[in-house]
């Protein structure tokens, strides 16, 4: 294959992954942003869309019932987790780290418990082929790029038109001020942790027909969401969004040309740098 | 009273010392080379409590300094042929120069933000080792037994593979570094960083430059940490990748936060209790990381100043 062959891969696959990734982040930037805490365990409700998405495509009715069921069952199990663990410690910076640490094992090992350690595909729910002049190139990656820009679209709608996201913005902004004006904190708190957690579900979902579904997968998930996250500004939409396309055609570039880990060192020391010499740290208030 | 006090704390941590050398000739061989590995982390929480109990910063990346200490003796002993001692001390040398480099560049955070950084940093660290696959050997790792030349100690040969020199290695290292740490906190320069951890800006206010002192914790942290994966790799003489990996970061955390933060004598504990129950789960099922998970919440929901805080909360109140 020629050099443009290559380029245009690489563009091709940093695209559609620059739009999984957008997802997955934008739900940890959510949580980010309005609850002010990191979600370490974001990866795993990543990994738990993806298993539960071969559990339906499998045995239980299809992967499209899949696409509904795995944000309704990751995002009330992220709700029972706000409610249960970081409602209790007080949604506390460092101490919620460790519990979402501790959330993270727990999920991993009973996935593994229960799925086991396999590495398992889904068949693609539609097929068909794109040629290009260098390469074929599957149809359902692009239908992934596509169903991931509509999510984005409708969370940015949920976000800035409706209550909820008037709620989630006013408690953003000034969490005392809001709950003064009788917004339910706690209950806001809660719909955002779930919410965030149903989009990374949904990502996750949607990438076991190219990716498999294991029950690792999650650290990588919620490392390059970090990245996203950090790059494109804390809760910020837009930022995200543009740090998950710079991300993912970087990764790509870099992937086909030289090799995926250097691609993701680079990503990884890229984004330290970032947090180190961005004044006020990563809540804008924390720097001294 | 201060006086009596003093020695109250030197004479126990002694005492536990003198009870882990008698340990060896008690407990059968296999808990002999429990207790060898449990001491040899047990230096790696140490380090870590430096940092998290005193100066008050939450790493996520210390499997960097670990694994900077294990990589610089395994690789000196693979490709240069270095003798233990030198291999040890470089080990020492490597890590303490890492977290120099690191505290330079990521002092400037605090908080979550320093979290997110050192995990970012001892990431790029791992894959790095893996990237580098053709010297580290990668995932799969490398052996260095057979290639290490034994001690020698009164004209008598101290063989590696000997479990009693193992354990006896490890001793002298924990030993070391318990009452390193032990006369750290209380020294002034420990009072300080408790000083920094309270309070930094009232502390910048009386003087004192905060940075400099989380920079020197942070420089005696990863060079406990070092020592630690450097005895370590040279009493069980394998190196590889996973050593690097979050997981090994994750580690110290939970041993020093069951244990008890901010206690002299807490990461032994913690470390000999998880390295315990992770042994037994371990042999029950491959799941055994779930125990992992499950303690790290119940300390933080309900336990957060581990075993020897909550001991020295309710009875003993002068325990370091």
């Amino acid at each position: 294959m020629s050099f443009e062959g290559h380029l245009f891969l690489a563009l091709l696959e940093g695209t559609v992954t620059g739009f999984v990734l957008a997802l997955t982040a934008l739900g940890l930037s959510l949580v980010f942003g309005v609850m002010r805490i990191v979600n370490v365990a974001h990866g795993e409700f990543f990994m738990l869309g993806a298993v539960i998405a071969w559990y339906f495509s499998t045995m239980l009715g299809g992967f499209l019932l899949a696409l509904v069921a795995a944000p309704l069952i990751v995002g009330g199990a992220a709700f029972l987790a706000d409610r249960l663990v970081l409602r209790r410690i007080e949604y506390k910076p460092e101490s919620t780290i460790v519990a979402t640490i501790g959330l993270l094992y727990i999920i991993q090992q009973l996935v593994l418990t229960v799925y086991g350690p396999y590495a398992r595909p889904v068949p693609a729910p539609v097929y068909f082929r794109l040629d290009f002049p260098w390469f074929g190139y599957s149809g359902y990656k692009l239908v992934v790029a596509g169903v991931s820009a509509a999510l984005l679209v409708a969370t940015w709608l949920v976000v800035s038109r409706t209550t909820l996201g008037l709620y989630m913005r006013a408690t953003q902004q000034d969490r005392e001020m809001a709950q003064a004006f009788g917004v339910s904190v706690h209950r806001v708190y809660a719909l955002v942790f779930a919410l965030g957690a149903g989009l990374a579900a949904i990502a996750g979902a949607l990438v076991v027909p190219v990716q498999q579904a294991h029950y690792l997968m999650g650290l990588d998930a919620l490392l390059m969401s970090f990245v996203v996250v950090i790059i494109g500004g804390l809760g910020s939409l837009g930022g995200t969004l543009a740090a998950a396309f710079l991300i993912g055609v970087s990764d790509g570039v870099v992937s086909v040309f030289f090799s995926p880990t250097l691609a993701k060192i680079v990503a990884t020391l890229l984004v330290a740098l970032v947090l180190v010499f961005r004044t006020g740290g990563l809540f804008g208030e924390e720097g001294t | 009273m201060r006086r009596t006090r003093a020695r109250a704390v030197w004479a126990l941590h002694l005492a536990i010392i003198l009870l882990l050398l008698g340990l060896q000739f008690v407990v059968p061989p296999f808990h002999q080379v429990m207790l060898a590995r449990i001491m040899a982390l047990a230096v790696y929480a140490i380090g870590y409590n430096v940092l998290l109990g005193y100066a008050g910063l939450m790493s996520l990346g210390h499997a960097m300094f670990f694994a900077s200490g294990m990589y610089a003796t395994g690789l000196t002993i693979l490709y240069f042929g270095f003798g233990a001692g030198a291999a040890f001390g470089l080990g020492v040398l490597a890590s303490a120069g890492m977290a120099t480099a690191l505290g330079l560049v990521t002092l400037r955070a605090s908080g979550v933000s320093f979290l997110i950084v050192t995990m970012m940093f001892s990431q790029a660290f791992y894959l790095a080792t893996l990237y580098f696959n053709e010297i580290t050997m990668g995932d799969q790792g490398f052996i260095i037994s057979g290639l290490l030349p034994p001690l020698w100690a009164g004209g008598r040969e101290l063989a590696f593979s000997d479990p009693a020199v193992k354990y006896n290695l490890a001793l002298v290292v924990f030993a070391l570094c318990l009452l390193l740490s032990l006369w750290l906190t209380r020294s002034p320069i420990g009072r300080v960083l408790v000083a920094v951890r309270e309070n930094e800006e009232r502390t910048r206010l009386l003087g004192y430059n905060p940075l400099s002192y989380k920079l020197l914790a942070l420089i005696v942290s990863g060079s406990i940490a070092g020592a630690s994966g450097s005895i370590y790799t040279l009493m069980f003489s394998y190196v590889g990748s996973s050593f690097a990996s979050i997981l090994y970061s994750i580690y110290p955390l939970l041993w020093t936060l069951l244990g008890g933060t901010g206690t002299t004598l807490g990461p032994l504990l913690g470390t000999a209790l998880m390295t315990y129950v992770v042994d037994i789960a371990s042999g029950l099922t491959s799941s055994y990381l779930l125990l992992v998970g499950a303690t790290l919440l119940i300390l933080i929901m309900w336990f957060p100043a581990g075993v020897m805080g909550g001991i020295r909360a309710r009875w003993v109140r002068w325990l370091p």
